[in-house]
């Protein structure tokens, strides 16, 4: 079986590692289209081979021969969700220091620590938010001993998918109060930390030795750490800085021009809203949760709802994600807050986002911060992550119902869901629940 | 819960999760003094007064009267701040008549687990007043001497049409302390926006919280088995106290007071439990000691119980999907509330937190699309009850608000559509007849003293 698998995999041409499900040719048919590229389309067929969308036909075209067709009539069709910033993966129980990897406080290393070799495909998150609709994410950690959280992945939550799409994605940074804590007590401790990782990484990249250098102990980076910073610096990986409050938010923006080539992002920028030409006009997009809307510190006494809608006005990239692991704001109900910006921009003198770029911000614009152009889109030759939804996505009565990922259906089932069908009103049997799976 | 993830926060945050409530409206009996000759429940009791309101009449609308019950393209009248009618043919002499255009009316939203006051915005270390760690016994110690009122919180729950919330003392305790029950205005003082007549509460809480605060100063209780322990012990003490009260040279104790007052029913248990075994072991010890819980809070396992806890007749108020957070909360579904309602059960939406508190329609419309995906038809205007009548029932006040009906006070809430839909909002709040915030004029919203000044002032949040 496997043997002639690989070879007809092979006669057909096919990169052996695309998985045999990926094969499949499917045809969805009838939805209401979302391709994050123009406007919704009513009644397309998406079309998907090789793990990848392979063209839109309009309306009442004909399905071409050897096509499973999938009906979807009266559904809604998307890209699958990208989490804009997650734990997904690396946080099993974010309460048990043991059963997740999102803080290592206790460690020498900073920035050169890595999520992707904690990662966990079998976490249950993965499944929990894949039911519902979410296909891929960033993820980042948490915390480290330092400014610098450190190295974070891009993962597809395809079911028996155990590498990354991109293992070392970003380097991820706190400032702000939280980034100040960890730096000695002030936001200039948070700043010398910072710049100094980046300084050291500039002289060992410049052959000067970095982190060897005459200076004090506690100032010193890892050798690790200050050879992670250099991918920063020749802008392989981009930079996340996670930074709230206006003024803060302008001092991180001068990173741009003391390094450039630079790629900035900015996580949460709670304020942003009264910074939001300086962030357009320096071109740097931000990812946030945009739900903050308390003044839970003083770095955020601006938090308001309206803030993603402002800066998108503004001119700013804006993309949707829960950075912090959390049990009131998951991954999954990112449409709900995608929703929650379109209502938003329905109350007189607030602003929030169309219902396109509302769904774009979970979709399509975290992949193009990390210029994945082939996520978070339906185009020809995009990633064949497609989810058909009973209804509106955004809306709360909708549900995921079938998802794709790479052009693989998935499981509709997760760990969650068992305990569900496990605890159904009226099922009841002759042994007890614990005799039901 | 979610602050757990910030080291500073970790006490407060970690151990927000509190419950408790009963199923039934208790009667709550004059409150008498103990043995001080002033009452300390009317010394600290409310000196809350409504705000002037005018007759109204919102016509043209579907509303969903609290109590389970919808009316399609009907009209509610209130004056003198109580609800005078509600359905068609609804009189509308002299009354200020706002044409709803098709929206949606709702009672006020009730939420029955709510830290706003006790732990609120900005979450400086100051601020933090919602636990009493000093000891896993504190039935002494009364939420309402916490409660700021100008945590900004407040405004923003209002905007998401709460209009009443019961504040409780956290769960580091296995006794946390008395909850108050709040009119959701603006006020000088906690006392000014305490609901009169609503009965005051004990916040109890078992599971990891109070073993893992003690457990790790060494001290009891360290384990679930130290938790049942030392509450058993508690009531026994309550008994012997309540036996001993009014004979010579016994001194007030204030924590057994409160403790009294939950023997006598007048005082209703809410008991933060997640764990389906331990709600039934509190259930055992209540019997064992002759109280009521009124309600469990967050219940994350009720669903796994709800046959057993719908017969006893005590609530569950829960999450909509909070879950993986913490070890007793790895169990959590989705369906939690619809299967809890479906058994029967006194099912209530809760936040114990100042952004779900802002939402508690969106959550009830989650839990209820989640209830359907597994085959279980609840109504729309069923799945109100979950913030409407239910809430109020486990506070003792169905007598005054949770549902439309003549008579009640007018907590009313016009929608700008569905309230079950997320791109719904309040347009406009009554609070007993007095209308407290308007998306349509500015004027009509409260800003909190601390807000005042700083940036974003006023703006819509």
């Amino acid at each position: 079986m496997m043997k002639s698998f690989l070879l007809s995999a092979l006669f057909a041409g096919m990169a052996l590692t695309v998985p045999a499900a990926a094969q499949e040719r499917v045809a969805i048919i009838g939805g209401r289209v979302v391709t994050n590229a123009g406007a919704p389309v009513d009644s397309a067929i998406v079309l998907m081979k090789n793990g990848e969308v392979e063209r839109l036909l309009p309306p009442s075209s004909a399905v071409p021969a050897g096509y499973r067709q999938v009906d979807a009539r009266n559904k809604w069709v998307t890209p699958g969700i990208v989490a804009g910033l997650s734990q997904i993966g690396i946080g099993e129980v974010a309460g048990e220091d043991n059963a997740n990897d999102t803080r290592a406080g206790s460690s020498p290393a900073s920035a050169a620590l890595s999520v992707e070799v904690a990662l966990n495909p079998a976490d249950t998150a993965v499944a929990v938010s894949r039911v519902d609709g979410v296909t891929s994410a960033i993820v980042g950690a948490m915390s480290s001993r330092t400014v610098y959280n450190g190295q974070g992945s891009i993962i597809s939550l395809a079911d028996g998918v155990h590498t990354p799409i991109r293992g070392r994605a970003f380097q991820y940074v706190v400032y702000g109060e939280d980034g100040a804590t960890r730096a000695g007590g002030s936001r200039s401790a948070a700043w010398i930390e910072l710049t100094n990782g980046l300084e050291e990484a500039r002289r060992l990249q410049a052959g000067h030795g970095g982190a060897t250098r005459d200076q004090s102990r506690d100032l010193r980076l890892t050798r690790e750490d200050a050879e992670a910073l250099t991918l920063v610096l020749r802008s392989v990986q981009p930079l996340l800085v996670r930074v709230d409050r206006a003024s803060d938010i302008r001092q991180v923006l001068k990173l741009k021009s003391m390094y450039p080539g630079l790629r900035l992002v900015l996580v949460s920028a709670n304020e942003g809203w009264l910074v939001a030409d300086e962030i357009a006009g320096a071109a740097v997009p931000v990812i946030t949760l945009g739900m903050d809307n308390l003044p839970g510190r003083f770095e955020m006494l601006g938090a308001t709802l309206s803030n993603v809608g402002r800066m998108v006005a503004a001119g700013v990239t804006v993309a949707l994600g829960t950075p912090d692991l959390d049990g009131s704001f998951q991954p999954r109900l990112l449409p709900q807050y995608a929703g929650n910006m379109v209502a938003q921009a329905r109350l007189p003198g607030a602003v929030g986002l169309s219902w396109d770029q509302a769904f774009a911000a979970i979709s399509k614009v975290p992949a193009d911060i990390f210029g994945l152009s082939d996520m978070g889109r339906l185009t020809p030759g995009a990633r064949g992550d497609v989810v058909i939804w009973s209804g509106d996505p955004l809306e709360l009565s909708s549900k995921a119902e079938q998802v794709f990922i790479g052009g693989v259906q998935q499981p509709m089932d997760s760990r969650q869901m068992k305990l569900a069908r496990r605890y159904r009103p009226g099922v009841t049997g002759e042994l007890p629940p614990g005799y039901r799976r | 819960m979610r602050r757990m993830v910030k080291p500073t926060l970790l006490l407060a945050a970690g151990l927000l999760a509190g419950c408790a409530t009963t199923s039934t409206p208790v009667a709550v009996a004059p409150v008498a003094p103990l043995s001080s000759e002033v009452s300390p429940e009317t010394v600290f009791g409310s000196t809350y007064k409504p705000l002037p309101g005018v007759a109204t009449v919102i016509r043209n609308v579907t509303i969903f009267d609290g109590k389970g019950g919808r009316v399609d393209n009907g009209a509610v009248r209130f004056e003198g701040g109580k609800v005078a009618a509600i359905g068609a043919g609804v009189s509308e002499a002299g009354a200020t008549v706002i044409d709803g255009g098709g929206r949606f009316v709702t009672p006020g939203i009730i939420d029955i687990h709510s830290h706003l006051g006790n732990y609120p915005t900005p979450s400086v270390r100051a601020h933090q007043d919602g636990n009493e760690v000093t000891g896993p016994v504190r039935p002494e110690v009364w939420a309402v001497h916490a409660v700021w009122p100008q945590d900004p919180g407040f405004t923003r729950a209002l905007a998401g049409g709460t209009t009443v919330l019961h504040v409780l003392p956290g769960s580091a305790n296995l006794f946390g302390g008395r909850g108050v029950t709040l009119k959701n205005v603006w006020g000088r003082t906690a006392q000014d926006m305490v609901m009169p007549g609503a009965p005051w509460s004990l916040k109890m809480a078992c599971g990891e919280n109070p073993k893992r605060v003690y457990g790790s100063r060494n001290q009891m209780p360290g384990s679930r088995m130290g938790n049942v322990a030392v509450m058993r012990q508690t009531w026994a003490n309550a008994q012997a106290y309540k036996a001993g009260m009014g004979k010579p040279g016994n001194k007030r104790d204030l924590a057994m007071e409160t403790l009294v007052g939950v023997l006598d029913g007048r005082i209703l248990v809410q008991n933060h439990c997640y764990r389906a075994d331990e709600m039934v072991n509190i259930v055992a010890m209540s019997k064992e000691f002759g109280y009521k819980v009124t309600a469990f809070h967050h219940a994350v396992e009720a669903y796994k119980i709800a046959d057993f806890l719908a017969k006893e007749g005590i609530c569950a108020a829960m999450w909509a999907d909070w879950w993986g957070f913490k070890m007793e909360s790895y169990d959590g579904i989705q369906e939690n509330l619809p299967y809890f309602h479906a058994a029967g059960g006194c099912a209530i939406t809760h936040s114990d937190d100042a952004h779900g508190i802002q939402r508690l329609n969106q959550e009830t419309a989650k839990a209820l699309a989640n209830g359907r995906r597994m085959g279980v038809a609840i109504r729309d205007e069923e799945a109100w009850t979950w913030v409407g009548i239910n809430p109020a029932k486990a506070l003792g006040i169905a007598d005054k608000v949770g549902s439309l009906e003549p008579g009640k006070q007018a907590d009313v809430v016009l929608w700008n559509g569905n309230p079950l839909s997320v791109y719904s909002r309040p347009e406009k709040v009554w609070i007993d007849g007095a209308l407290v915030y308007d998306t349509a004029d500015p004027a009509r919203r409260p800003v909190s003293d601390f807000e005042l000044g700083q940036p974003g002032e006023g703006d819509r949040k």
